[in-house]
């Protein structure tokens, strides 16, 4: 009786789900999205071609403003990445103050994940609750690195400078703190009969077509593939940590939600076994004050970042500055699969399959 | 597999593409460095034959007078790694596209023929991704001018 | 003593028989100061920041900016807070077109001032005053939300003084 058009429907760039600069172009049948495009580079800052003209040390800030939400695990990734290839060591001290900070920035980037969900999807309080719970992260990090955001506080060799007093009391309450930030998030959110309407079997992603499109982190864990690269191929002292790898089997959003809240919990049990074993001694290895890696020399190191695997790949010519660096976005990657998984579903299916992919602009376009 | 069994695997394939193929290691990887005619065949092989599910890394280099391709790949959940590489002519920058073998290869190439200007020849999509439609040039080869 | 003549030009006087003398311009933008509506826009880190600002710990809400806009025929305030890439420049052009008269921008973080640690890419204006008008500049990489608020209570300063350009 009436006929539908095939229309299609911006959303983004410019819009309250606070992911940046995302435009996805929704081509709808009526109310069933036929398919979405996704349009990329609103946030493209040629960090790549940056990179190329400034010396190592003097890149670390670049690579914390990439993933914003959990700065200091682009920085240690990179700060990895060229001490791989110079042959760097790092004392005791430093590694476990490193796991430390990255583990904190794990929970701060899915705490933003569980506060923008909320706000996403309607639920205004999530946010205020989950931003509330942030901020003590974001004060530890000004204790250490001075920032509260950006911190460059891991540096090429270990961290800028030693753990000041109030740290590990800080460090413990939260801690201690966060199976009580579990709870409140599930009670609020996981539970409510709305929350479950909107991300049960909304935005199911196979496990199959995971591994195909590259997908990585909660998302590939929300599918059943129990894969996290702090397990598989441990890089710095994750080895001796005892932590599970959550892992859900339905793809589904209500999945990679749960996943990311359970994650905060591993995440605070990495802390704490790291609080008990951290050593005295030195926080900075032996850096050649000229950083100059032999000519042809290449490496490509990726570690688990809160998105998934965060990659960076250099290339050096023997000179102060590399000759190539390419980072291997897990954002980038990720949002690969939107249109997939959200054909078939309809319109408001789009914002809660943003929210529960979890992608951020600033890594994404680079 | 382990690293051991990897370096079996490479001098498989060695036996098996001869010259079309080189074989090198670094600390960090095994690197086999193919024909750019012999790259769709090498990596459907090494997808079907030998369980390199996922594609982790692609990306591209400029060298003067020819690109390399780059690629990283892993099995999960082995996590068995290798790496692969090819040479590019600059004056016809042309590949196979991988999109047929592992579907994560879709944006990777765009954002190479985006920023660095090399065609993907069976890519279903290949426009810009990160720049603007109407921008002028590939900004990361090195004779890049940037302009105003 | 009384007032004898009503069309004493004393405000002064005026006053103290609690007679206030204004124009509507003058109340119309005391008024606006105390309340601007933001337009939720942000690329990058320093919208986190506004989202910290709005959150619990910070509260702009303690000072009327609460009410954030998701369409821009609503709002009234642009924080242009992150780089302008060449990809949004028209996306933001069309968006400061679409919001109604009165509306004051503030450049937020050294992103949006001047390109800041990205100037030297090919990517990225130099500043968002390069295509639109600026009132306030705030400095800082992130900005941080105390330093947003100065800049909200620079610009109301501004406002209520009516120092800004009219239609």
């Amino acid at each position: 009786m009436f006929d539908t058009d095939i229309y299609s429907v911006n959303v983004g760039p410019v819009h309250p789900s606070t992911h940046g600069g995302l435009h996805a172009e929704a081509i709808m049948n009526g109310e069933i999205i036929e398919d979405v495009i996704v349009h990329l580079g609103y946030v493209h800052r040629s960090v790549e071609k940056i990179a190329e003209g400034k010396t190592y040390q003097q890149y670390v800030p670049y690579t914390a403003r990439l993933d914003y939400l959990a700065t200091n695990l682009p920085v240690m990734g990179y700060c990895q990445t060229v001490e791989k290839l110079l042959g760097i060591e790092i004392p005791e001290r430093a590694e476990y103050i490193r796991v430390i900070m990255a583990e904190l920035s794990r929970i701060a980037s899915h705490q933003i994940a569980v506060a923008a969900t909320g706000i996403d999807l309607g639920a205004t309080t999530g946010l205020m609750y989950a931003m509330r719970d942030r901020e003590r992260i974001m004060d530890i990090f000004a204790m250490t690195g001075g920032q509260r955001l950006l911190s460059s506080y891991i540096r090429i060799g270990g961290v800028a400078a030693d753990i000041p007093e109030g740290f590990i009391p800080a460090v413990n309450d939260i801690v201690n703190d966060i199976p009580k930030m579990m709870d409140e998030y599930n009670d609020l959110l996981t539970g409510n009969e709305i929350w479950g309407a909107r991300m049960k079997g909304v935005g199911v992603l196979k496990a199959e077509d995971a591994i195909a499109y590259g997908v990585t982190g909660p998302n590939l864990r929300a599918s059943g593939i129990s894969y996290d690269l702090r397990k598989a191929e441990p890089y710095s002292i994750y080895d001796r940590f005892d932590f599970v790898v959550p892992t859900r089997n339905s793809g589904d959003s209500l999945a990679r939600w749960q996943v990311r809240i359970e994650e905060i919990g591993e995440s605070g049990r990495i802390i704490k076994q790291a609080l008990d074993g951290m050593p005295e001694g030195e926080i900075k290895g032996k850096v050649p004050k000229n950083l100059k890696p032999e000519a042809g020399a290449e490496v490509y190191h990726h570690i688990e970042s809160s998105k998934g695997e965060l990659g960076y790949y250099i290339v050096s010519d023997g000179g102060a500055k590399p000759y190539r660096l390419h980072v291997r976005a897990p954002s980038f990657i990720n949002l690969m699969v939107l249109p997939l998984i959200s054909r078939g579903g309809v319109f408001q299916d789009i914002i809660t399959n943003i929210a529960t992919l979890d992608p951020i602009l600033g890594e994404s376009d680079r | 597999m382990t690293e051991t069994d990897v370096k079996v695997l490479a001098s498989e394939l060695k036996s098996q593409y001869g010259d079309n193929l080189n074989i090198n290691a670094d600390r960090f990887f095994t690197k086999l460095l193919v024909d750019k005619v012999k790259l769709l065949d090498l990596m459907q092989l090494l997808h079907d034959k030998y369980g390199f599910n996922q594609l982790s890394n692609l990306t591209s280099v400029d060298y003067g007078e020819e690109f390399e391709m780059v690629y990283h790949l892993y099995s999960i959940p082995e996590n068995i790694k290798i790496c692969v590489k090819t040479r590019i002519p600059r004056n016809m920058p042309e590949a196979d596209s991988l999109i047929t073998i592992w579907p994560a290869a879709d944006w990777q190439e765009r954002e190479v023929y985006d920023l660095m200007g090399i065609r993907f020849n069976g890519h279903p999509n290949l426009i810009r991704v990160l720049l603007p439609d109407d921008f002028d040039g590939h900004p990361l080869r090195k004779d890049f001018v940037r302009k105003g | 003593m009384a007032l004898e003549n009503a069309a004493d030009k004393d405000t002064e006087e005026l006053a103290k028989h609690n007679i206030l003398v204004t124009t509507l311009d003058k109340l119309w933008d005391w008024g606006r100061s105390w309340s601007f509506w933001p337009l939720n826009y942000g690329c990058n880190c320093c919208p986190i920041e506004v989202m910290a600002a709005g959150a619990a710990r910070f509260d702009q809400a303690r000072f009327g900016y609460e009410v954030v806009r998701a369409v821009p025929r609503q709002a009234d305030l642009l924080t242009v807070a992150g780089p302008i890439t060449l990809k949004m420049k028209p996306a933001i052009e069309r968006v400061w077109a679409q919001m109604p008269e009165p509306k004051w921008v503030i450049a937020m973080g050294n992103c949006a001032i001047s390109g800041g640690p990205f100037k030297d890419g090919y990517s990225v204006l130099p500043g968002v005053d390069s295509i639109i008008p600026v009132d306030v500049y705030i400095p800082g990489c992130p900005v941080r939300p105390e330093a947003l608020f100065h800049a909200m209570l620079e610009l109301k300063k501004k406002v209520k003084q009516g120092d800004y350009r009219r239609s």
